[in-house]
């Protein structure tokens, strides 16, 4: 037993002759912010479908929070949690009445939910907009909402899906400055995205392309490598490049 | 003589002031930039020029025609990509195009030589009897695109076209847009990716219902007053704290490490001392370019 | 506003919107399953709920023949599974009272000549006087009324005899346009268009919202008139599609005759489709999304239809602000028509007037239909 957060060796997933993840190895460890990056088809989704105990890999293996991915989806599931931007809340319901939902399905009960609600809402600065409709609320306070009902059962890692996406940029620091602080506090954050001023803010970013892992590193670092002027401009020739070489 | 002028556009939904007296001029062949977070007013500029919004106050002209009064001439020379996809998912490629050529009277051989030269760019073509909601997101746009282009308008409007793109094919679509440009169609575009400006001529920072601040792309990142300094170096939760109680320095945690912003008389040597206390290595202290965002952001603190 | 833009009519571009419109019909199951299967199922349910067996109806028997035939007849009459008799012997003198009263639902009045009548083989009539205000029932009654005597004279009669002519006289109180059980058949055509009509447009322009086309069609140079003929144009032709099966499937099933001109019939149908689809317009501009489009629609049409035309309630019957209500329901006059054209053989002298109120409410629906479709997103 290690004590990394994932870790992940030749994780394959092929449907035919697709592979569309292809022996990816990677490891994260407790308290990382780890942007997981690609193109549309890139494969991103299946590997993340895998690691939450959502796929069932077609060869490799692997643990996450502890659990083995093969074996233990259940485990994993209840160590995780996960945000969307785009469709984890109900429009229709108050953030209270979200957060109670979300709470009862994984299985807190009455008095741990009411709990967890109050602790979260004040630490994301909730209290003012938790009893309004959600689709009343402006896009950063929805998001910080959705934060807080994966943070309800507290997770050992959060995966987030483009996660400040669309939001203006002092809601997106802000928002940042919190998962900062989660991860301080030992949380493992796994981040998608396409926003490349997103990917940024992560610790370390990977790059996947037709199913494998062609660059990994720190942001920094990693433009200082390629002289590049910014993430998005490494990206693109990155894979530029790739698909030249492939063509 | 611009190609489009807004002058003192308002309009209000309910208490909400969605767009607040906003104004902008675009030149023939130019591409305008609309940039701003979800929420800021720039879907209901866009629909204001498209006469799908009526607005409270103020004007819009479009190649000397105004909006409001003479839409219908306007509507030939417009060219609109709604921020949703907007084909019909139920149709294919070709049948949308088809559709699109028809009501604008592009048919018989010169549909057939337009979807051609449309062709040529999208890369579409082996996808033409595809059903348009089985594309990817990338050829969807393309093809939303293709469909505006198709009657040859003098005046793009794009609204949000390359959300939820992936990075690559935002290149492809911006060299499309080039190509156009070159052309001589004028381009407004609406994207809340900052770093979109530099692709445009020119590019406003909407906030709010507001412009924060109008220039040309190139300057738009030179505007920002300071200095940022990036520490490549883990940061604790002392460090910071101890970073952030040196007068003159807000530090904060990006990235592998942090970010230091200084105001732009000063300079990050004048704390070696105070730093090297705190346990950094001033050479692992580099100076770098803000980006758009801390642009943004100084000027969005600078209204509010 | 988007009245004074219908001057020019681009043919070509309406040609495009009504086959991107065919497109949709075809590629959609479900609008092809609304537009096909539904009207169908609909003729079957309704028709063969006509036929619905009826059981011990209460009927009472006024009998001035006082013979063993007469009795012998009553006496079929009560064993039949269908006909029941009264808790007391009937008031004589007042029979339609018995009828308002609800003590029975028909009244049988056999008179003095019965006997000699069987014996000579001669003509006789039954007089049957029945409650109207269900119509359903009083057709039934009818029909089994008839066939209780036959098995009465059937089971008389040797093999061979001539059998003697005994009619029934039917008279139907409260209801007297109750005419045959084809009563119900035609009336389904004037709802179902209305329903289908009304329901798959306001679909069609909910989705353009909800995909965003909408936008687009509405910065295209087209006039809004001209989207909404090369909308309505293809659901025209569906329509009429559908009104053809159902007439189709009347005629194989339910041998429900088609007396009078077939041109006029796609006369009126066609203005009666047209104020349909205005209706389905209208919804349409009236909400945002596929769903609340197809509710509403229903609301809108299948319960006034069903309800407020005389389908199956008589509108004589009803209170006076139901009436006046009945009179911009379209289906109203549409259903006078489809039975006076079917059924009777009626032509454009008896029908104009109904042609005229037809007329009235299309053009007041088209009007409003066309004022209230939004060429603005907020």
């Amino acid at each position: 037993m290690n004590n990394h957060a994932v870790e992940i060796n030749d994780l394959s997933c092929h449907f035919g002759s697709f592979k569309a993840v292809d022996r990816i190895s990677l490891t994260v460890e407790q308290g990382e912010i780890f942007g997981f990056l690609g193109a549309n088809g890139a494969g991103k989704t299946t590997a993340i479908r895998m690691l939450c105990g959502l796929l069932i890999p077609s060869g490799g293996g692997g643990q996450v929070a502890g659990f083995d991915i093969l074996k233990q989806s259940e485990e994993i599931k209840k160590n995780i949690g996960y945000m969307s931007q785009k469709f984890s809340l109900y429009p229709d319901l108050t953030g209270r009445e979200n957060l109670n939902f979300y709470g009862a399905a994984y299985g807190l009960d009455k008095k741990q939910i009411l709990a967890r609600t109050e602790e979260l809402s004040n630490r994301l600065q909730l209290a003012e907009f938790i009893d309004r409709p959600t689709l009343s609320l402006p896009v950063g306070w929805r998001q910080r909402l959705a934060l807080a009902a994966s943070l309800l059962h507290k997770p050992k890692i959060l995966f987030l899906d483009e996660p400040t996406g669309g939001v203006d940029p002092v809601f997106r620091r802000k928002f940042w400055q919190i998962l900062y602080q989660l991860a301080e506090e030992g949380v493992t954050i796994f981040v998608t995205t396409h926003y490349m001023d997103e990917a940024a803010y992560c610790q370390r970013i990977s790059v996947m392309h037709r199913g494998q892992i062609i660059l990994r590193g720190k942001p920094y670092d990693l433009i200082e490598q390629h002289r590049a002027a910014n993430l998005e401009e490494l990206f693109i020739d990155l894979i530029r490049g790739r698909e030249n070489a492939d063509a | 003589m611009s190609f489009v002028t807004v002058t003192g556009l308002t309009k209000s939904y309910g208490a909400v002031r969605a767009v607040d007296d906003f104004s902008f001029e675009v030149k023939q062949g130019e591409i305008y930039a609309l940039v701003g977070p979800d929420g800021a007013g720039k879907t209901t500029i866009i629909r204001t020029l498209c006469n799908l919004v009526r607005s409270d106050k103020g004007s819009a002209f479009i190649d000397g025609l105004d909006v409001s009064r003479q839409f219908e001439a306007i509507k030939s020379r417009l060219g609109y990509m709604p921020q949703t996809f907007s084909l019909y998912p139920d149709l294919s490629v070709e049948e949308n195009l088809r559709f699109y050529g028809g009501i604008h009277g592009v048919v018989g051989k010169r549909f057939r030589d337009k979807t051609e030269v449309l062709y040529g760019f999208s890369n579409l073509k082996p996808f033409a009897s595809r059903r348009a909601g089985k594309l990817s997101g990338g050829m969807k746009q393309k093809l939303a695109l293709s469909c505006a282009l198709i009657y040859d308008p003098k005046l793009l409007l794009l609204d949000e076209p390359t959300t939820g793109v992936d990075p690559l094919s935002r290149q492809q679509f911006w060299k499309i847009l080039l190509d156009l440009k070159r052309q001589g169609v004028t381009i407004i575009v609406s994207t809340p990716y900052m770093d979109e400006v530099a692709r445009a001529d020119r590019a406003c920072f909407v906030f709010e219902g507001r412009k924060l601040v109008e220039d040309r792309s190139e300057t738009l990142s030179n505007r920002f007053d300071g200095r940022l300094y990036f520490l490549d170096m883990a940061p604790s939760v002392k460090l910071v704290d101890g970073l952030n109680d040196l007068p003159g320095i807000d530090a904060r945690r990006f990235g592998s490490g942090l970010h230091l912003y200084l105001a732009r008389e000063d300079a990050i040597e004048n704390y070696s001392a105070m730093l090297t206390a705190l346990g950094v290595d001033t050479t692992d202290v580099k100076e770098i370019r803000p980006n758009l965002e801390d642009c943004f952001i100084q000027f969005m603190e600078q209204t509010s | 506003m988007i009245l004074s833009v219908a001057g020019k009519m681009p043919m070509r571009s309406i040609r495009f919107l009504a086959l991107k419109e065919l497109y949709h019909i075809l590629r959609d199951p479900r609008s092809l399953a609304i537009a096909i299967a539904m009207p169908l199922l609909m003729t079957f349910l309704y028709g063969y709920a006509v036929s619905l067996d009826i059981n011990n109806v209460v009927i009472s028997v006024i009998d001035y023949d006082q013979t063993a035939e007469s009795r012998q007849l009553i006496d079929y009459y009560y064993r039949s599974t269908y006909f029941g008799p009264a808790d007391y012997e009937p008031d004589r003198s007042d029979p339609e009272g018995i009828l308002r009263r609800g003590d029975a639902i028909a009244i049988l009045t056999i008179k003095s000549g019965l006997a000699t009548a069987l014996e000579n083989g001669q003509e006789f009539e039954l007089g049957l006087l029945i409650d109207g205000s269900d119509n359903t029932l009083a057709a039934a009654v009818q029909g089994y009324s008839e066939g209780v005597v036959n098995s009465y004279l059937m089971d008389r009669m040797p093999p061979g005899m001539k059998m003697p002519g005994i009619s029934i006289s039917n008279q139907v109180l409260f209801n007297p346009d109750l005419e045959s059980s084809h009563f119900f058949v035609p009336g389904l055509l004037a709802i179902i268009l209305m329903m289908i009509s009304a329901l798959l447009t306001s679909i069609t322009i909910a989705r353009e919202k909800e995909t965003g086309t909408m936008e687009q069609l509405l910065t295209a140079p087209v006039s809004p008139m001209a989207i909404l003929i090369g909308k309505i144009i293809p659901y025209i032709f569906l329509a009429f599609l559908d009104g053809a099966l159902i007439l189709v499937l009347a005629r194989i099933l339910f041998d429900i005759p088609f007396a009078g001109s077939g041109l006029l019939l796609v006369g009126f149908g066609l203005i009666y489709v047209s104020a349909a689809l205005s209706i389905g317009i209208l919804i349409s501009s009236l909400v945002k999304t596929q769903q609340v489009a197809m509710m509403l629609a229903l609301i809108m049409t299948m319960l006034p239809s069903v309800m407020l035309s005389g389908f199956i309630f008589q509108i004589k019957n009803m209170p006076t602000f139901l009436k006046i209500i009945s009179d911009i329901v379209p289906a109203k006059f549409f259903l006078i028509v489809i039975r006076g054209i079917l059924l009777k053989g009626a032509g454009i002298q008896t029908l104009g007037i109904q042609a005229v109120y037809l007329l009235i409410l299309m053009t007041i629906l088209i009007i409003i239909a066309a004022l209230k479709f939004k060429t603005k997103v907020d």
